[in-house]
């Protein structure tokens, strides 16, 4: 199998050498969060003043989790360390409890994070002449601006479509004879479905691979999807925490993601001691931003579970390889790529007077895509006996809704009391998904 | 003149209508007129009944989404044109109706209607003045 490096050097550099850039560039972090009124505090209990007191990768140990609430607890800028003028960029995510989180980087930050997408689109195989179609979200979401830039940075040719309007999507596929996408499971399953309308078959495209992420999603998920289009799939990681995409990345083998270690920090933890997990035992995933300075993230919690590969690639690349993610230390939903807390959701529905207590979030999936339905009681004190405010407050919910998690959702008015109750912990998610 | 009307918030589900309406008939109370306004996955139904305050606690106690509103009993000629007549009045007068149905059975020879409009007081104003019998409920709850 041919194997393209970006960068041979950073690649392939021995474990040794790896490690001690690791520690440079982790010494340089703690510098910039030193800087910021959330890690002064943090790292001075933890008896850091200067970058000098990491004096090995062990001492990473010394520093305290940072988990998503610290995040919401120092925004907007608690985790600043540089001055404004010098960020370029920020992209955001939707809040669990109201309270949005923020990333900030700097010209550099973008500079190293894109060139480890260039890094990634090259170790799949892909380089100029490549037509590049993104289908992922551009915005505030950093699925889509992450890979536009490595692509360029590579030399594709990049159509930027961003997410949805499957007819354009295919137009675009056949008229520009586009070879790579980046996209999610669920929707290149939908677009498969869709082709026949247009009188075409997969065969009929000049699709030659895709990156696949934002989704959970089996081996088997992957193969037949390989199949369905006749191309091959890689599979992507990637968290805003951690600038976005391209944290972890599929090589042409496609045995697991490789992590960009010279990039990111990781460690293997188990989620209810801290302590690290057994060498290639399942655990949280933990990282360490080792490249982004306006916003440093030290030790930072996914709640993603994954284990290591500790055995080496055939590749030649040096860093470790990380499993598909298994599963999640919290209720997190990915509902067509977005992150959705219930919590959110609740949030939402409590504000709104004329809901009752009682409400189900049910998801399934039609024709590819997740359909998010909200099921609630009518609070029957404020029933008006009127149709139309009936119409308009499921209206109103699915506003209210979309402005915190962003999707659309389908509301379903109940008679108090009709959905199921439950003593003690409340079962009201209810996901009748095939397991991708 | 005012009359008044139930209105039952009803889920989309099988049995749910002749549950409601089984309770009226086991406690004696007689249903007048009726219609449902429907969506995909909820409806309203809306009636009027002999005992209204009755009915009412009837589906509190057994926790059925339920509340009164004002409409107004309309005596409406029962002739090719009859409710055109009715409804020329209250067009000229910009009076908007917002659903509108009819009586199970006569209470003269003419047909009976309920309305609901906005403005309940000024619509009876509007129709008495124009000669259009308004029924009050003691009429309706006699029938």
């Amino acid at each position: 199998m041919e194997v393209r490096y970006w960068n041979q050097h950073l690649e392939t550099l021995p474990q040794s050498e790896l490690r001690q850039l690791q520690l440079e560039r982790l010494r340089e972090v703690v510098g910039y969060a030193l800087q910021t009124p959330f890690y002064q505090k943090r790292l001075k209990k933890a008896g850091i003043v200067s970058p000098e007191d990491i004096r090995s990768l062990e001492d990473l140990k010394k520093i305290p989790f940072t988990v998503k609430d610290d995040l919401r607890q120092a925004f907007p800028k608690g985790l600043l360390a540089v001055e404004m003028d010098k960020v370029v960029r920020i992209h955001s995510s939707s809040g669990t409890t109201g309270v949005p989180t923020v990333i900030y980087y700097t010209a550099d930050d973008l500079d190293r994070w894109t060139d480890l997408l260039a890094r990634s689109i090259v170790a799949t195989g892909v380089g100029p002449g490549d037509v590049f179609q993104n289908m992922m979200s551009y915005g505030l979401f950093t699925g889509g601006l992450g890979l536009h830039y490595g692509a360029e940075r590579v030399g594709l040719t990049v159509i930027p479509v961003g997410g949805g309007n499957t007819q354009r999507q295919i137009q675009i596929m056949r008229d520009f004879r586009t070879t790579v996408l980046h996209i999610t499971p669920s929707y290149l399953l939908h677009i498969h479905q869709r082709l026949p309308e247009f009188h075409l078959t997969p065969a009929d495209l000049n699709l030659k691979k895709a990156w696949m992420g934002s989704e959970p999603h089996s081996e088997n998920t992957r193969l037949k999807l390989q199949n369905l289009f006749g191309i091959d799939i890689y599979n992507s990681y990637g968290l805003s925490e951690m600038n976005g995409p391209g944290v972890a990345f599929e090589c042409v083998y496609k045995n697991d993601m490789h992590v960009w270690e010279d990039g990111y920090l990781i460690e293997i933890i188990n989620p209810q001691t801290g302590e690290p997990a057994e060498e290639g035992q399942e655990g949280e995933v933990v990282f360490t931003n080792l490249i982004r300075h306006a916003m440093p993230l030290l030790r930072y919690r996914t709640r993603d579970l994954a284990f290591l590969h500790p055995e080496p690639c055939p590749c030649g690349r040096t860093s470790r390889r990380m499993s598909r993610i298994t599963g999640r230390t919290d209720d997190m939903l990915i509902i067509n790529g977005v992150n959705v807390f219930p919590s959110q959701i609740e949030e939402v529905l409590m504000s709104i007077p004329e809901v009752g207590t009682n409400y189900q979030i049910h998801l399934s999936r039609h024709e590819g895509l997740d359909r998010l339905t909200v099921k609630v009681e009518l609070y029957s004190k404020l029933f008006t006996g009127d149709l139309s405010h009936l119409e308009s407050l499921k209206t109103r919910i699915n506003d209210k809704l979309r402005a915190s998690i962003t999707i659309n959702s389908r509301i379903e008015l109940h008679e108090p009391g009709s959905l199921p109750a439950f003593e003690g912990k409340a079962k009201r998610v209810v996901d009748e998904r095939e397991k991708l | 003149m005012k009359v008044r009307q139930i209105s039952v918030f009803l889920e989309n589900r099988k049995g749910r209508l002749y549950e409601v309406c089984s309770l009226l008939g086991e406690a004696e109370i007689n249903i007048r007129a009726l219609t449902i306004a429907e969506t995909e996955s909820f409806g309203v139904l809306r009636m009027v009944v002999n005992k209204p305050a009755a009915a009412i606690d009837l589906f509190r106690k057994h926790h059925i989404t339920a509340n009164l509103t004002d409409v107004v009993a309309v005596e409406v000629p029962d002739k090719p044109g009859g409710l055109a007549e009715v409804l020329k009045v209250l067009s000229n007068e910009n009076m908007n109706v917002e659903y509108m149905y009819g009586f199970v059975e006569k209470f003269s020879e003419k047909a009976l209607l309920v309305f609901r409009f906005d403005d309940p007081e000024r619509a009876c104003k509007v129709l008495a003045s124009a000669g259009i019998n308004v029924v009050g409920e003691k009429e309706i709850l006699s029938l």
